[in-house]
């Protein structure tokens, strides 16, 4: 029996447990050291690739492809090159006549055009991520967002512009959340998977979107009963046009909702005892179930919320440059998916999900045919190397911690040969 | 029966991680015939040590010999062909297979090299374990047949492969007092046929009752190499901490006063739709711990569950002060004065990716201060961590630090500061300080006394009956989702083990 009753644990005691968390901490520092380079990794692997298949399928350089689609996406517009470029040479010296800086900007207007839906089709997939859940249903969320917000184009034509797009938006917004919120809805009460609903819900979503534009559907345009396309929104729902030229589809508006969207999703999950709620169950739902938090709810809240970002998407495109809908369009969804991609590449976070979107985006406004040179690579095989380079990231972004352990292979590797090295 | 050569020795083992050196320069060496028990805390460098000597691991320096013989070991598989065997804490069999049929598993006999020779292996299989008494049915499967006898299926196996040098990993962790008592006379026998046995724990007195030799490490390096004879709990467990240890918990006699926490006629149904609980009343008043001792299993978790709300009761009462919580969520019971330390920190107590701050703040995250009108203060969780931990005594991290970065220790410390530091009338304690080590088992006992001291009905489920002895003011022993017996806290262990196991009806050999 020992008398050091009175003796605290603040004793002098450096047990073995310091030491343990400094190898976890590096751990964790390796992992985090990853989470910039992983993504980069993966993106340049997936690029490398589809090279490749560039090469081997057409025999066309990849290097001049690739350079043409960045061309073509109008990112050089940001480099101060092309920029100096406009000053030396105000008029350019392209002999198609084209001043090269207009029409850099015109293509990097078209690219933010498609990177504003992708970052909230990437959020509606990454805010469901982070309650552990797998938002397949992007797409009709976004579908149910753009049928909402062309009826209430429609109607409500008397009011004041800024309002009427706000309430067109808030109405897609509210479609989305209720759309993605029935997935979420059927998770908790009945545990149906939500990868199957979601999938089921896209098609519903396009079956009765379809239904709604086709042929003597209740939103066809009665004044051209020969094309299944909705009437055209009002003037006072179309979304401002801030850069460029309104008539040739010039950036809207809607491209600040989507960083806006940015933030509330960053604020959301880290400023807000929902977000926390949201975070705990997607780390650990058996912990946040004894913590007190009821799992349920915040199935069904995630998968709203999340629907809600793609509904959003839906409306801002619908009211920033189609404004109107067809049935091409409604059975062409791709963005919804498109945004999976984006979450996995921006691995979630708000940063991460910018610079993917921007990538991705830039991928498909490089490779669509008007800016394409069909001379270096035709534009109808280029849309399908934008979809291999995707395939590849979403194959890749599964073999993240592969690209990890390889990382510390080289590192192990290396050791060994230090000290072969030292021995020999 | 002990031969003074060596058939093991390790020299000079030095293992570095990142940033800390897990094995430093250790010795060690393992005689014919001997029980060797690697002792030290969690963390000291016992399973790196093992790690290397079973092939999982390269030292980056020292060698390894075997029967004198320097040999490198680039996997398990050469160390299994050097004789070699390990048996992990964590069985590593697969529950639908027959013992036989584990056992043969990877060198399996066969006919014309294609065809498993059902027959030969449970020959061979029975032939083995008759040899060394262990009364194992080799047609019987895995998963229809004890912890301990699994175990000895296990040790099976490594025997199957020639293994004469073999390696226990926390071998009694999962054992009752009488399952132990078996293993240690199974290494008796295996010792006096000549093999060799490493046993590692943290456990004292097992150390001394089956141990010839005991090799203290403590971070990382080898602090010393002593007989059994003369080796005292106290003198082994200063070696292990660097500092005395305080063994049995002081405490005061309780001061008991009005129910706080009564179960009444319970009963709940587990997962596979089963009756885990049924019928059980007791009550545990301020002021006392009361002990619930039991295999595991038996329906403890399943009560414990029923009590927090986080699974619903199908008869019964619950109650709390005075309050009737039956069937209330878990947080309003939570909020009613429940403290819960949960018997697997890692899977419910923490959520491991969220910080220290926002795992304190896990009942409390949606009230002010932590919240107002659903917007969260992260300073405020962070200031509130910050006292937690100090007063928890918490390393290896500050507010701000995954939790998954803590040691198991410290991970419970947090999980106590949580629970505790609410202040709750009731705590239950389940497991308490499973996988922790000495001196994370003192401070928690400590805590929980104090808890006690200060007024809190504590219930203490623990499948160790050192702790249920040394900490309860009265035991309960649950057998098969009832309450067997009742005990004040002079009660014996062997008693306890009986009851335990269905009131002196037979143990399954």
């Amino acid at each position: 029996m020992s008398d050091l009753t009175g003796e605290t644990p603040e004793a002098p005691e450096p047990t073995p447990e310091g030491a343990i968390p400094s190898v976890a901490a590096r751990l964790a520092l390796y992992q985090r050291a990853g989470g910039v380079i992983t993504p980069i990794l993966t993106a340049l692997i997936a690029f490398l690739i589809g090279g490749l298949v560039v090469y081997a399928t057409t025999g066309k350089n990849p290097v001049s492809t690739y350079k043409a689609i960045f061309k073509g996406s109008g990112l050089s517009w940001l480099s101060p090159v092309s920029v100096h470029w406009h000053t030396f040479y105000p008029n350019g010296i392209d002999w198609t006549g084209w001043d090269t800086n207009n029409l850099t900007a015109l293509n990097l207007q078209q690219t933010l055009i498609i990177v504003t839906p992708l970052i909230l089709t990437g959020l509606a997939v990454a805010f469901a991520f982070r309650c552990g859940l797998f938002n397949i249903g992007g797409n009709g969320q976004y579908t149910v967002g753009a049928i909402t917000a062309v009826q209430f184009g429609i109607w409500f034509s008397g009011l004041p512009g800024p309002l009427h797009v706000i309430i067109a938006m808030i109405a897609a917004t509210l479609a989305g959340a209720a759309w993605g919120g029935i997935a979420g809805l059927l998770k908790a009460t009945t545990g149906a998977h939500e990868v199957i609903t979601t999938i089921m819900l896209n098609w519903i979503a396009l079956w009765v979107g379809s239904y709604l534009v086709g042929f003597n559907g209740p939103l066809q345009d009665p004044r051209q009963i020969s094309a299944p396309v909705t009437r055209p929104i009002a003037q006072s729902a179309h979304l401002h046009v801030f850069w460029g030229n309104p008539l040739l589809q010039g950036l809207h508006v809607g491209f600040f909702i989507a960083l806006a969207a940015l933030v509330v999703y960053w604020i959301l999950l880290n400023r807000t005892t929902l977000g926390y709620e949201v975070r705990a169950v997607g780390f650990n739902a058996e912990a946040a179930r004894y913590g007190g938090i009821s799992v349920k709810r915040n199935y069904f809240l995630a998968m709203a919320i999340s629907g809600a970002f793609a509904g959003l998407a839906g409306s801002i495109d619908l009211l920033g440059w189609q404004f109107n809908l067809d049935l091409t369009t409604v059975q062409s969804v791709q963005i919804g998916f498109i945004g999976i991609a984006v979450a996995l590449l921006g691995r979630n976070s708000a940063v991460g999900i910018l610079f993917s979107a921007l990538m991705f985006g830039a991928l498909l406004n490089g490779t669509s045919s008007r800016n394409l040179d069909p001379s270096i690579f035709r534009p109808e095989l280029a849309g399908n190397l934008t979809r291999i380079i995707q395939g590849l990231v979403v194959l890749f972004v599964g073999a993240d911690l592969l690209i990890l352990y390889l990382w510390q292979a080289r590192k192990k590797v290396r050791l060994s040969q230090r000290k072969g090295a030292e021995q020999a | 029966m002990v031969d003074e050569a060596p058939v093991l020795e390790l020299r000079g083992i030095t293992k570095r991680f990142p940033g800390v050196v897990a094995n430093d320069s250790v010795d060690f060496d393992l005689r014919r015939g001997e029980v060797h028990a690697l002792l030290g805390e969690n963390g000291a460098g016992k399973s790196t040590l093992m790690n290397v000597l079973y092939g999982l691991y390269h030292p980056d320096e020292g060698e390894v010999l075997v029967k004198g013989k320097p040999i490198r070991l680039h996997s398990p598989k050469d160390a299994i062909n050097h004789g070699i065997g390990m048996v992990h804490q964590h069985f590593m069999l697969i529950p639908v297979m027959t013992v036989a049929e584990n056992i043969v598993l990877a060198t399996e006999p066969t006919h014309a090299g294609v065809l498993l020779d059902y027959g030969a292996a449970n020959r061979r299989v029975a032939e083995l374990s008759k040899s060394f008494n262990f009364a194992i049915d080799p047609g019987a499967r895995v998963e229809s047949i004890t912890v301990g006898q699994q175990q000895r299926v296990e040790i099976l196996k490594a025997l199957y492969r020639a293994a004469d040098i073999l390696i226990l990993d926390e071998p009694t962790a999962v054992l009752t007092p009488q399952e132990a008592r078996e293993l240690f006379e199974i290494l008796k026998t295996l010792t006096n046929e000549g093999m060799s046995v490493i046993f590692i724990t943290h456990k004292l007195n097992e150390v001394l009752e089956v141990a010839d030799r005991i090799t203290v490490l403590r971070r990382g390096k080898r602090i010393d190499t002593v007989d059994r004879q003369g080796a005292t709990e106290q003198g082994l467990a200063r070696m292990m901490v660097g500092r005395d240890v305080l063994l049995r918990v002081d405490k005061a006699a309780p001061e008991v006063a009005e129910s706080l926490l009564s179960v009444d006629d319970l009963h709940v149904v587990d997962d596979r739709g089963l009756e885990a609980v049924r019928g059980v009343s007791f009550n545990v008043r301020s002021g006392e711990i009361v002990g619930l001792a039991g295999v595991d299993g038996n329906g403890q978790s399943e009560l414990i569950d029923a009590i927090t709300g986080l699974r619903r009761v199908s008869s019964g009462l619950v109650t709390i002060g005075e309050r009737d919580v039956t069937g209330d969520n878990p947080s309003s019971i939570l909020d009613r004065g429940l403290g819960h330390i949960p018997e697997d920190r890692q899977l419910r107590g923490l959520v491991l990716e969220f910080s220290l701050a926002e795992n304190l703040a896990l009942h409390d995250f949606d009230k002010p201060p932590d919240s107002r009108w659903g917007w969260l203060f992260p300073r405020q969780l962070i200031r509130r961590a910050r006292d937690l931990l100090k007063q928890y005594d918490v390393r290896g991290g500050g507010p701000q630090t995954r939790a998954a970065a803590l040691s198991g220790g410290n991970q419970q410390k947090v999980v106590l500061a949580r629970e505790i530091g609410r202040e709750p009338s009731v705590l239950i304690a389940a497991q308490p300080t499973r996988g922790l080590d000495v001196g994370a088992i003192e401070f928690v006992h400590r805590r929980l006394i104090e808890a006690r001291d200060n007024g809190k009905a504590v219930l203490l489920v623990s499948l160790e009956l050192d702790e249920i002895l040394s900490l309860s003011d009265r035991v309960l022993v649950v057998y098969e989702g009832q309450i067997v017996a009742e005990h004040g806290p002079d009660v014996s262990e062997e008693q306890l083990g009986i009851e335990m196991t269905g009131g002196g009806r037979e143990v399954a050999a």
